[in-house]
């Protein structure tokens, strides 16, 4: 730990009648509009923050429904054409004897996304409902969110590969098929989701409302 | 950073430009000066709230230029080449963008080309602009917070690492229907993605705020 001293107690901003930028953490009167040092818009509170929030997870699971039902890949070769989805690739691998790379796609492909919508969810209830309990464990679960959603893209750019190399006239092609788009929307949806999420909300709940 | 130790005579509380807030849950710190190479976390939600590296903007600067160049030679050059059956295709990365172009994948082409292309260069470009005249020691550019600003809120969207990951999902899913060969272009993107984390390690965004602020001055 460092040594960045506390007063009195631990007290936020917003109860010594402050307000903090959260891009670079310079502290300023409450009427303040603008951070002075990097010209950032000052909110104390996000209050539209859980609506975002729901927006964008309804707009990324509704997105993951077709991603999943429709294929990813359309693949021609000399004797048949065959299309594959999310998880018809990941079994073809598995069958293929690549584990780790099919374990590596079903973490990224199903396991991430379906684990964001939850946690978010998660998230966005417990701050309506005012809990006040587990908020470290509820900070990392955001901290997670954030960091690892990025890493579901990895079964787009794959496909994005995939397409561009197996050109291969009439030996064999690949296609991106339409579950390509939906699955990028979704990503793209859940991590706005995370985005607008104002974590400050989590911490909270257990201070006197002002 | 510097530590005036002044207080504010009507609230006896310390000056506003000596207190820190944490960006995730708003508690009110004190900013002292930390010994080099000290981490300072927030004592409420333990997020890093600012580090002390003295050589870490010249670092920085120098890690961005590398990357930008190594970005623009990965993408110039062949990235990957397939034989199979007499047949060979070569793929550049531009390449890889373009597979989408065709009717309705065309708005993902556009994504793709955003996420391992347009943004790494911008956030990389952004940052040698901001960070430049901080390390000449000269008065910072115009809109150099902008600039900076605009290099940090790009951050999550630069997925330069994830489409390398992907890329090895790829050459293991056609090993066994073609030979494929790595181009320069490969190697290239793979010493942008090391860069990059390495450079994304070293930034504190308070203490570059701090050094804008403090030049500007």
């Amino acid at each position: 730990m460092g040594s960045t001293g506390s007063i009195s107690g631990l007290t936020t901003a917003r109860e010594a009648g402050l307000i903090a930028c959260q891009r670079c953490g310079q502290v300023h009167r409450l009427d303040q509009p603008v951070c002075k040092r990097c010209g950032g818009v000052l909110v104390s509170r996000d209050v539209q923050s859980l609506q975002k929030v729901w927006a964008w997870l309804i707009a990324g699971i509704i997105a993951y429904f077709p991603a999943n039902i429709y294929p990813m890949l359309l693949t021609s070769t000399l004797v048949e054409r065959t299309e594959s989805t999310i998880i018809g690739g990941v079994v073809e691998l598995f069958e293929h004897g690549s584990w780790g790379i099919a374990l590596i796609v079903f973490v990224a492909s199903v396991v991430i996304p379906v684990g964001k919508f939850i946690a978010i969810m998660h998230l966005a209830i417990s701050v309506q409902k005012g809990a006040k309990d587990q908020q470290h464990g509820r900070h990392k679960t955001y901290e997670i969110v954030e960091f690892i959603g990025r890493w579901s893209m990895i079964d787009v750019f794959v496909v994005a590969i995939l397409s561009a190399l197996v050109q291969l006239d009439t030996i064999a092609t690949i296609n991106p098929g339409i579950a390509a788009i939906s699955f990028a929307l979704s990503v793209i949806f859940t991590m706005l989701a995370a985005q607008s999420f104002d974590s400050r909300l989590i911490w909270d709940a257990d201070r006197t409302p002002s | 950073m510097q530590t005036k130790g002044t207080q504010d005579k009507a609230t006896g509380l310390p000056t506003l430009d000596d207190l820190v807030a944490c960006p995730q849950c708003d508690t009110l710190h004190q900013a002292t000066e930390l010994p080099t190479g000290a981490r300072a976390h927030c004592q409420r939600c333990g997020t890093l709230l600012m580090t002390s590296q003295p050589a870490a903007i010249a670092q920085i600067l120098s890690l961005a230029l590398t990357a930008f160049i190594m970005l623009l030679a990965a993408i110039s050059f062949p990235f990957l080449s397939l034989d199979a059956g007499g047949h060979h295709n070569a793929t550049s990365v531009i390449d890889a963008i373009l597979a989408f172009q065709d009717g309705f994948a065309a708005p993902l082409a556009i994504i793709v080309a955003f996420f391992i292309v347009v943004i790494p260069l911008i956030r990389l470009g952004a940052l040698v602009y901001a960070l430049g005249p901080l390390v000449r020691e000269t008065k910072p550019r115009r809109r150099a917070r902008e600039a900076f600003g605009l290099a940090e809120w790009l951050r999550p969207w630069s997925m330069a690492e994830i489409f390398i990951v992907g890329v090895t999902v790829a050459l293991i899913k056609v090993a066994g229907m073609a030979t494929v060969t790595l181009g320069p272009a490969f190697w290239a993107f793979a010493g942008v993605v090391v860069i990059t984390v390495l450079k994304d390690q070293l930034i504190c965004r308070y203490s570059i705020w701090e050094a804008l602020d403090q030049s500007a001055a």
